[in-house]
């Protein structure tokens, strides 16, 4: 039996519906993030396994037990706030301890035990300062080590990056993969942000009005999304509409509203006249000023429309004659090249039968 | 003089201007006062005078500061109305607490009116609210009758109410209820309520939420609120006149007396001195509290 079962947990707010009979299942020693833009319900869903919301329906299991009429401090639960929620008037080491002592810890143990958890998270030698001293990095380690030192089954963390600007970001990042691995404690990381999901999960479910839309690894995420959601969501992705024109032999003739007929591989059981969309990841289509023909790949003139530089890559907006834009990545790989066409060039751009994904819902 | 000084002059001048008129200058008079003699129909002797040879005296003494000091029953009176205000500072956190915290806790949309509320009683005269404590606590009143009538089912006497130190105690609690409130609310309206949800997530149970968190963090409102019930408490002289009789009398009565009835005004100043040097040296002693607690929060 995995650690945690959510059975088919519902959280009405009067009319609204917050988490809409969510199943989910999470193993011992799992890295899990509950990924979905803001009011998708995943904050929600992490305080009814915390114990500070009660679903309408359905139930939450921790190790076997329901954990229904269990209030949060008798949860072997413990979270990670996104405001981090130091206590301020305790100084490092009280805030760590607090735990400890709420279970009538040993003064010699507490003591043992909070030095020990502060030199895992690199804390050391600010056991005594105040939270109020201490930068945005070393609060989010102080609450890390506040909530994993009396060893909880489980460990909820609420955006707790948020806060932390781009290059710290990165940084905790990899710090809390190593702890994970380091301790063994299954997290369930909430966040917005689909890069970090991806980063540091194990398995990813993304969750949208309410609803978990796809539980998987994340690269099954981000090369086989689901549902155009799923696809629309995490990294950036052409949705262009399509109809199936006809099946033969594991692929599908598409035909794309303005553009014409393009190949993809067969997903799932559709028939001809299927309405639906490709969805098509900007880093598959090739981008070049001529391309060869290729029986294997889906092959287009236009011109490029418009561009973003971002560094490592540059993405260009590509104009088909008949108006439908599609967007194509190209990496900067040459040193000094800051990009290869200007708005108004004449590009080709082309991609690989199996690169596109035809999605129905 | 640049015009950001000239700004910092005329916004901070005029309250500084009222401070000195109103409370630097009169209490240099006290002090003055408080070491001349006499006047022989009360008020003061005169500061000074022509001596027997025609010389000019200055008459100014040490004698009431030695009167104070020699008799015990003025200390004493000190000590009694300090517990007194002790007392009342305890019972009004007590009763503040809770009904802060409530405030504090409450649905935004019913915060004004709680609020309302606790300063409703402001709205009526102080003394017509004393006075209904008289009608509340004598002994004709429904309730001194509900009180006696149940002690009599447990074999006690009839119980007097009004002119005892319990009635004054009521009085003074009544009255500065609403100083304790205010800062607290005002204090645990602030509270992250994030810290609570962490401590119980810890493992903290509803009292050591309270004792961990709630409790320390409002230090710095608990030291304002009883700054602000203590030092009023401790020199007031209507509510003992009013509900105390002989038994309740506090040291604001002696210092009225003084001033009002005897009309000894050195020695009436005497007392007052001591009484500010007193309520300062302790409010300082509360303030210096309160920034020790701000400072780690």
């Amino acid at each position: 039996m995995a650690l945690l079962e959510i059975r088919n947990v519902t959280r009405r707010f009067g009319d609204f519906v917050a988490v809409d009979g969510v199943t989910l299942s999470i193993e011992a020693g799992e890295f899990f993030c509950l990924l979905g833009p803001s009011g998708c319900g995943k904050t929600t869903l992490l305080r009814m396994i915390a114990g500070f919301d009660l679903p309408n329906g359905g139930s939450i299991w921790l190790d076997g037990r329901d954990m229904s009429g269990v209030p949060p401090e008798k949860r072997n639960v413990h979270t990670v706030f996104q405001s981090y929620a130091l206590f301020p008037h305790m100084t490092v080491a009280d805030n760590v301890a607090f735990p400890l002592r709420m279970a009538r810890t040993s003064a010699a143990e507490v003591e043992a035990r909070v030095a020990e958890a502060l030199e895992d998270v690199s804390l050391t030698g600010l056991a005594l300062r105040y939270p109020n001293e201490l930068s945005g990095g070393q609060r989010q380690r102080v609450a890390v080590a506040r909530a994993l030192i009396s060893r909880p089954k489980l460990l909820l963390l609420d955006e707790p990056l948020a806060a932390l600007d781009a290059k710290l970001k990165e940084r905790m990042q990899l710090e809390l993969i190593a702890l994970q691995k380091e301790v063994g404690i299954a997290f369930i990381y909430v966040t917005h942000d689909q890069q970090e999901a991806l980063a540091l999960a194990h398995r990813i479910a993304v969750m949208n009005l309410g609803r978990v839309e796809q539980t998987d690894e994340p690269s099954k995420i981000y090369g086989f999304p689901k549902n155009r959601f799923v696809a629309d969501f995490i990294g950036t992705c052409n949705i262009l509409d399509a109809n199936v024109v006809r099946i033969e032999g594991g692929r599908m003739q598409l035909h794309i509203d303005g553009l014409g007929e393009v190949v993809a591989l067969q997903t799932g059981a559709v028939a001809a006249g299927t309405k639906g969309v490709l969805a098509l990841r900007p880093e598959q289509v090739a981008i070049s000023q001529r391309l060869a023909s290729d029986v294997h790949e889906n092959h287009f003139a236009g011109t490029v429309f418009d561009f973003l530089y971002l560094g490592d890559v540059t993405v260009y907006v590509v104009e088909l004659p008949n108006g439908s834009r599609v967007e194509a990545m190209l990496p900067n790989s040459a040193p000094g090249r800051a990009k290869f066409f200007e708005a108004g060039d004449r590009v080709e751009i082309s991609w690989r039968i199996d690169a596109g994904r035809f999605l129905t819902e | 003089m640049t015009s950001r000084r000239l700004n910092t002059w005329l916004i901070s001048g005029p309250p500084l201007l009222y401070l000195v008129v109103f409370f630097a200058v009169p209490t240099l008079i006290m002090v003055l006062a408080s070491f001349r003699y006499p006047g022989e129909f009360g008020g003061l002797a005169p500061l000074v005078q022509r001596g027997e040879q025609g010389q000019l005296v200055v008459n100014l003494t040490l004698e009431n500061y030695q009167r104070f000091f020699s008799d015990p029953l003025y200390a004493e009176l000190f000590v009694k109305s300090f517990w007194y205000a002790v007392v009342t500072t305890v019972l009004c956190l007590v009763i503040a607490y809770p009904l802060a915290v409530l405030i504090a806790r409450s649905h935004k949309r019913h915060r004004d009116l709680l609020l309302l509320l606790v300063i409703l009683p402001f709205w009526s005269n102080f003394l017509i609210r004393v006075y209904a404590w008289m009608i509340i606590l004598g002994p004709q009143s429904v309730f001194a009758g509900a009180l006696n009538a149940g002690f009599r089912l447990f074999g006690f006497g009839p119980v007097r109410l009004l002119f005892t130190p319990f009635a004054v105690v009521i009085g003074l609690v009544y009255v500065h209820l609403p100083f304790m409130v205010l800062p607290l609310y005002a204090n645990l309206e602030k509270h992250d309520p994030a810290l609570l949800d962490a401590a119980q997530d810890l493992g903290a149970n509803a009292w050591q939420r309270f004792w961990r968190v709630t409790f320390p963090l409002s230090l710095p409102g608990v030291f304002a609120g009883a700054a602000l019930v203590f030092i009023p408490a401790f020199g007031i002289f209507a509510i003992p006149d009013l509900l105390g009789g002989t038994s309740g009398i506090m040291i604001g009565n002696v210092i009225k007396q003084q001033f009002l009835d005897t009309r000894d005004w050195p020695f009436g100043s005497v007392l007052s001195m001591v009484l500010t040097v007193v309520a300062v040296g302790l409010a300082g002693l509360a303030a210096w509290y309160a920034r020790r607690a701000r400072a780690m929060a």
